[in-house]
């Protein structure tokens, strides 16, 4: 045995920014608001929070721009639980995120949830230390995230509707994606990067792997167990639970339930246990009264 | 001799890595999440992920006993980085409501390294790994503050012991899943080996 030092440990690195979205598998990420959500939180099995001011479902109903979080709030919170806090940055607000990275936290979403500060463009991902959730609603669009660095893919789904379809559009489309790409020969990769608009070896790599080269999860509607397994069933590594369990009657007990259902994705005797007594769930939106002046999924690109 | 059987406690993390480094490693994987499903393999690999969610959901679906039970017995068992958090006798920072399987004596500092930003790749030089270095995938790693008489420690960085074993007890703060580098699960499925050769004589 001994002590190794004849190279300098190295962070920032792409294995240790995807290896982390790796270890939160399997699990839920849930949004908080306050440091005590943040606690019940991970009391109830989270395995990271989403450090953030308002939900989505607030975020809606009171309009404006939507910003980045107090770092006051975003400090509170991780001062006060163990596991990863995520925090949201507006897509393309680089300095936004560069405060997130200096104030600690594990995981930048660059998140349509909030207003876009970039009609163009999004972060240069690759320039941070701290890893990044990307949202996407197609295979073209998660790879052009992970060109640009995200280390971590979620569906976008529709972020405070409490409606799920939009996120099982988004992972079905993902997953369609995929499986087409595994039916390409060589000579048709090339065509289909054009089409998809992201890099050619990016597509090259998917189609060999028949999966993604960083973690997928689901996120954007979710709202009881029955729903996180359901994603977990589409082939979602993992679900963001927004506005659907602290918008509901029972918090700490909904949170739960979502962890037990989303570890027995395929059991239903199991989820129907976790879905017994919740007490209400958040008010859903039907997203096809949306204006698409509101639909979050058409931010980002 | 038969394949061994090795599970990988599929509560939450990444458990799709082990179950791929595991069958490189020649030996037959599957996730166990229950009680009888932990019945039918030789050994276990405890995965990285959140040690917290991993022991509120293993006493809640009723594996955390049948766990202790089984690794007291002599189970090979195998933890990375939550895994090895774990495997420990003591935690020095637990969460309230925060239980180990434990199995090893030791005493570990969760998040040791620091939060992601200072998450890092090192080469580590592991006992019993010959030729080069293992590349250490440091992941908001936990490091062990200091072990008992029983343990051996296997490897340290920077001063602090990073793999440790005791008996048929196994544990890394880091991540050779994550690598592609098979040589501590294919030591892993040689201890499983041993105790299945040793308990058929």
């Amino acid at each position: 045995m001994s002590t190794t030092e004849n190279q300098a440990p190295e962070t920032g690195t792409a294995r240790v920014k995807r290896g982390m979205a790796e270890q939160l598998k399997g699990g839920v990420i849930m949004d908080v608001v306050t440091p005590e959500q943040a606690k019940i939180a991970e009391d109830a099995g989270a395995v990271a929070v989403m450090a953030l001011e308002r939900v989505p479902a607030d975020i809606r109903k009171d309009g404006g721009v939507a910003r980045m979080s107090d770092p006051d709030m975003i400090e509170g919170i991780i001062d006060a639980v163990s596991i990863p806090v995520m925090a949201k940055s507006r897509i393309g607000h680089f300095v936004e995120a560069q405060v997130l990275q200096s104030l600690g936290v594990d995981y930048i979403d660059e998140s349509e949830v909030l207003t876009p500060a970039d009609e163009v463009n999004h972060s240069d991902k690759w320039s941070f230390t701290t890893p990044f959730v990307c949202g996407a609603t197609n295979l073209g669009e998660a790879l052009r995230r992970i060109a640009e660095g995200a280390a971590m893919i979620r569906s976008k789904g529709e972020a405070g509707t409490g409606n799920v379809v939009e996120a099982v559009r988004h992972l079905r489309q993902i997953k369609g994606d995929i499986a087409r790409l595994r039916g390409l020969d060589n000579h048709e990769l090339y065509a289909a990067a054009k089409e998809l608009r992201a890099p050619y070896e990016l597509v090259k790599e998917v189609a060999e792997l028949g999966k993604l080269p960083v973690v997928l999860f689901s996120a954007g509607g979710v709202a009881t167990p029955a729903d996180a397994a359901l994603m977990r069933q589409l082939g979602a590594e993992g679900v963001f639970v927004g506005s659907g369990i602290f918008k509901s009657g029972d918090p700490a007990k909904r949170a739960a339930a979502i962890v037990k259902a989303t570890t027995f994705y395929d059991d239903p005797k199991i989820i129907a246990d976790a879905s017994r007594n919740l007490g209400e769930a958040m008010v859903g939106i039907n997203c096809d009264t949306l204006p698409d002046t509101e639909r979050y999924a058409n931010r980002g690109w | 001799m038969n394949t061994p059987v090795i599970g990988v406690l599929a509560l939450q993390g990444d458990v799709r890595e082990h179950l791929i480094a595991l069958a490189a490693a020649d030996a037959v994987a599957r996730p166990v999440r229950r009680p009888e499903e932990l019945a039918e393999v030789d050994g276990l690999v405890l995965p990285g992920g959140e040690s917290t969610t991993i022991s509120k959901l293993a006493v809640l679906f009723g594996v955390m006993e049948p766990l202790r039970a089984r690794v007291r017995a002599g189970m090979p068992v195998y933890g990375t980085c939550a895994g090895l958090i774990l495997l420990a006798d003591k935690i020095l920072d637990p969460r309230s409501g925060q239980e180990t399987i434990g199995g090893i004596d030791m005493i570990v500092r969760r998040n040791a390294f620091g939060r992601q930003n200072e998450s890092f790749e090192a080469s580590v030089d592991v006992k019993g790994i010959t030729g080069d270095p293992v590349e250490g995938v440091f992941i908001r790693a936990p490091w062990v503050e200091s072990v008992g008489a029983g343990a051996e420690v296997l490897a340290e960085h920077d001063g602090h012991i990073v793999a440790v074993r005791q008996g048929n007890a196994l544990a890394t703060s880091f991540h050779p899943e994550l690598t592609g580098d098979h040589r501590v699960h294919a030591l892993f499925v040689d201890m499983v080996r041993g105790d299945r050769a040793a308990e058929s004589l």
